[in-house]
C-alpha cells in the first residue's frame, strides 16, 4: 500500500467498507428522524398558514391551495381586473389583465405597456390559468388580539399562575425538607400515600370539593385554582425531596453546631443549593396552569372576566367556529409563551422530567 | 420505589444520652411542622373528599335543587347499572382506551430508541424538537389538530389523497373513526413518557451490549433481550399514568364535540357525562356515584397491572416496589 497516495480503489479494504456501512446507516437514522420530525410537527405547518389567510383565501374544498393565495389584480381607468395567464400570438405567455370578458375573443391590457391599449385575444378566457401571488394576513392576529382580550386573559392568567406558583413552592420545600431531613415516625408510609396521590383519579374528590369551595362562597373566583397550591403536590415534593437528598448533611449539622434552627438551615442552607430543582418546579407549575383547563372551566364558569387564556380561548373559538384563521390565531397566540419558556430552560425543565419521572 | 428508604439516615443512636433524646424530639416536632402543609392539604382535598363523596353516593345531593338533603339507599349505585346512557359512556371509554394504550406506550418507546441510537446526528436538536409539542397548551393543540384533522382542507387527508387513498375519513364528523382521531391527537402528549425512557435507556450499562456483541447478538436482540428488560419498570410506571390519564380522558373530547360526544354519542365519554350529570343537571348524588364507580375501576386496572407486572418488570436492584 502507498501511504502517501491512498488509491481511490481501496475503499473496499475492510476498513473503509466498515466506514461506510457505518456512515450509510447514521444517514438512514438520521432520515428516519427527519421524517418522523416532520410529520409529528406537520399540525404546525397546518396551523401557521391558516392562520395567515384571509376570509376568501379559505375555501373549503379539497383542492384549495394550502398557500394563502390571492388572484393577482390590475387596476385600470378605476376598476380592478383578474390578472391571467395569456398565450400570445408569438408563443410566450404574458400575463394581462382582463377587461372586456367575451365568450369566443376577448380584451387584454397589459399592465407593463397601459399605453397599447386593448389587446383582443380570441378564445375563451374560462380556460385560462389566473395569476396568483402569496398574500399574507398578519392582521389576523391583532383582530383575534382585540376580540379576544388578549390583555385580560393575559393578566388573569398570569395571577393565577404565579399565586399558585408561589404556594407550591412554599409548600413543596417545606414537605421534602421534612422528607429528607427529619426522622418522623412513619415517614416510608406517608411517602408512599403522597406519591399514592398521583395515581389518584381526580373525579373521586372533585364533587366534594366544588360542593366545600361553592358553600364557602369561593366558587366565580380564582382561589380555588390558587388556594390547593399551598398544600404541597407529590411531584413537586418528590423533585424536591430528591434534590434535598443528594446534598451534604455536614452542612445542615455546621449550621446547627452554629446554633442555627431548622428555618435557618432550611432558609440559608437548602435552598441556596437548590435553585435547579426549585426553578424546575416553579416552571412546571406555571406551565401547568397556564394549560389548565378543566379547573378553570368548572370554577369560573360565567365569569369571563375572570377567565385564564385556556377556557377564553375556547368559548372565543366556539363563538367564531366559522372563522378558522382566528382560531389559528388565537391557537398559536396561547401557545407562545410556554413554548418560549420550554427552549429558554428546556434543558432545566427535562431533566425535572426525568427526575420525576425516572427515580420512582 | 428503590429510593423510599430515607430513615437509613438516621440510624438509631448508640448511647441515648439525656440529650439526645431531647434532640431527637425536637426534631421530630420540627418534621411534623414542615410536613403540615402536606397533611393537611391531604386530609382536606383527598381524604375527606372521598369519604364524603363516597355517603353522597347514598343521596340525593344536589347543590341547586330545593329538595331536602336525604338518603336514596342503593338507588344511584343501582341506577348506574341500568342507565343506557352511563353503560355507552363507559364503552366509549373503554374501547378508546384499548386503541390509545398500546399506541401511548409504542410510539414513545419507538421515539425513545431512534433517540437513544448511536447512529444518529444531531440528539441535541431532535430531543427537544420531539418534545416540543408536549409543552402546547391542551386547548391550542386540540384546535391546532382540529384544523389538522378537517376532511376537506386538513393536511392529512391532503396527504392521504395525494398518496393515492380515493376517499380519506372525515375524521372528526366520522363516528367509526373519531376515537382514532382522538388517538393521534394523543401523540403530542407522549413527551415525558419519551423523556423517562430515554433517560432509562441511556441508563443501561454498555457492558451488557458489549458482552452482547461478543455473543454475536444482532440490533432487535439488543434492544429486545437487554433494553426492554432493563426499562421495564419505566415502560411500566408510565403505563400505569397512561390508564389513570385515560380513566380521567375529558378535554379533547369535550372540546372537540362541543361538549355533545356527536356524531351519535360515539365521542361521549365517561367523563363528560360525570361532568354533565354534576354540574348541568346538578345531581351530586349520581354524579359521585358516577366518580366512585371510575374509581374502583381504576383501583381493579392498577391491581391488575401491579399483579401482571411480575411477571415481566424487571428489577435490577432486585426489589419490587
Amino acid at each position: 500500500m502507498n501511504a502517501a497516495f491512498p488509491a481511490k480503489n481501496e475503499n473496499t479494504s475492510p476498513y473503509y467498507s466498515v466506514q461506510l456501512r457505518r456512515f450509510t446507516v447514521k444517514a438512514m437514522m438520521t432520515m428516519v428522524a427527519i421524517t418522523f420530525a416532520l410529520l409529528y410537527l406537520m399540525p404546525f405547518g397546518n396551523m401557521a398558514l391558516i392562520a395567515v389567510k384571509s376570509q376568501q383565501q379559505l375555501v373549503g374544498s379539497t383542492d384549495s391551495p394550502i398557500l394563502p393565495l390571492s388572484a393577482v389584480r390590475f387596476e385600470y381607468e378605476g376598476k380592478l381586473y383578474d390578472v391571467f395567464k395569456v398565450p400570445a400570438e408569438d408563443g410566450s405567455i404574458r400575463e394581462w389583465a382582463l377587461i372586456n370578458k367575451g365568450r369566443q375573443s376577448s380584451e387584454f391590457i397589459d399592465p407593463e405597456n397601459v399605453a397599447a391599449g386593448l389587446i383582443p385575444w380570441e378564445g375563451s378566457w374560462r380556460t385560462l390559468e389566473p395569476v396568483q401571488e402569496l398574500e399574507f394576513h398578519f392582521e389576523n392576529f391583532g383582530i383575534a388580539w382585540e376580540k379576544l382580550n388578549f390583555p385580560l386573559l393575559f393578566r388573569n392568567t398570569l395571577v393565577i399562575a404565579v399565586t399558585g406558583m408561589i404556594g407550591t413552592l412554599l409548600s413543596s420545600i417545606c414537605v421534602a425538607y421534612a422528607f429528607a431531613r427529619f426522622p418522623i415516625p412513619g415517614k416510608n408510609t406517608l411517602f408512599l400515600v403522597l406519591i399514592g396521590t398521583i395515581i389518584l383519579p381526580s373525579q373521586v374528590t372533585l364533587i366534594p370539593t366544588y360542593a366545600f369551595f361553592a358553600s364557602i362562597g369561593w366558587t366565580g373566583t380564582w382561589l380555588p385554582l390558587i388556594v390547593p397550591h399551598f398544600f404541597a403536590n407529590a411531584y413537586n415534593v418528590f423533585l424536591l425531596r430528591q434534590f434535598f437528598l443528594t446534598l451534604p448533611r455536614e452542612l445542615d449539622e455546621a449550621a446547627m453546631i452554629d446554633g442555627a434552627g431548622p428555618f435557618r438551615i432550611l432558609l440559608s442552607v437548602i435552598i441556596p443549593q437548590s435553585w435547579p430543582a426549585i426553578i424546575s418546579v416553579g416552571l412546571f407549575h406555571f406551565i401547568f396552569a397556564w394549560n389548565d383547563y378543566f379547573g378553570p372551566l368548572l370554577y369560573l364558569l360565567g365569569k369571563p372576566d375572570l377567565q385564564p387564556i385556556s377556557v377564553g380561548v375556547q368559548v372565543f373559538n366556539f363563538q367564531y367556529g366559522p372563522n378558522p384563521e382566528l382560531i389559528q390565531a388565537t391557537s398559536l397566540m396561547a401557545m407562545v409563551l410556554p413554548l418560549l419558556i420550554f427552549v429558554a430552560a428546556q434543558k432545566i425543565f427535562m431533566r425535572g422530567v426525568v427526575i420525576t419521572g425516572v427515580d420512582k | 420505589m428503590s429510593s423510599v428508604d430515607a430513615n437509613a439516615a438516621f440510624p438509631a443512636p448508640a448511647k441515648r444520652s439525656a440529650h439526645r433524646g431531647n434532640l431527637m424530639r425536637q426534631q421530630r416536632f420540627w418534621g411534623w411542622v414542615f410536613l403540615s402543609p402536606w397533611i393537611i392539604g391531604f386530609i382536606l382535598f383527598t381524604a375527606v373528599p372521598i369519604v364524603v363523596s363516597f355517603i353522597f353516593t347514598f343521596t340525593n345531593f344536589s347543590l341547586n335543587s330545593s329538595a331536602t338533603l336525604r338518603f336514596v339507599g342503593l338507588d344511584n349505585w343501582l341506577k348506574l347499572f341500568r342507565d343506557p346512557v352511563t353503560l355507552q359512556a363507559l364503552s366509549v371509554t373503554l374501547r378508546f382506551a384499548v386503541i390509545a394504550v398500546p399506541f401511548n406506550i409504542l410510539v414513545p418507546l419507538g421515539m425513545a430508541a431512534l433517540l437513544n441510537s448511536k447512529y444518529l446526528w444531531g440528539k441535541r436538536l431532535w430531543r427537544p424538537l420531539y418534545y416540543l409539542p408536549y409543552m402546547v397548551p391542551a386547548v391550542s393543540s386540540i384546535f391546532i389538530w382540529q384544523s389538522f384533522l378537517n376532511g376537506q382542507t386538513g393536511w392529512l387527508n391532503r396527504i392521504l389523497r395525494l398518496i393515492g387513498v380515493q376517499s380519506p375519513p372525515n375524521w372528526l364528523q366520522d363516528e367509526g373513526w373519531i376515537l382514532v382521531a382522538f388517538v393521534l391527537i394523543g401523540v403530542w402528549g407522549v413527551g415525558n413518557a419519551m423523556l423517562t425512557m430515554l433517560a432509562t435507556m441511556q441508563g443501561v450499562p454498555t457492558e451488557l451490549y458489549e458482552a452482547a456483541e461478543v455473543d454475536g447478538a444482532g440490533a432487535w436482540m439488543k434492544f429486545s433481550r437487554i433494553t426492554l428488560p432493563m426499562i421495564s419498570p419505566v415502560i411500566f410506571y408510565n403505563l400505569v399514568l397512561t390508564v389513570i390519564g385515560l380513566m380521567q380522558y375529558f378535554v379533547v373530547p369535550y372540546v372537540i364535540t362541543r361538549g355533545t360526544g356527536n356524531p351519535n354519542n360515539s365521542a361521549y365519554f365517561y367523563n363528560m357525562h360525570l361532568y354533565k350529570t354534576a354540574f348541568t343537571f346538578f345531581d351530586m348524588g349520581y354524579g359521585a356515584t358516577l366518580a366512585w364507580f371510575v374509581f374502583l375501576i381504576a383501583i381493579v386496572l392498577t391491581i391488575i397491572l401491579f399483579v401482571t407486572s411480575r411477571s415481566w418488570v424487571y428489577y435490577a436492584s432486585g426489589d419490587t416496589i
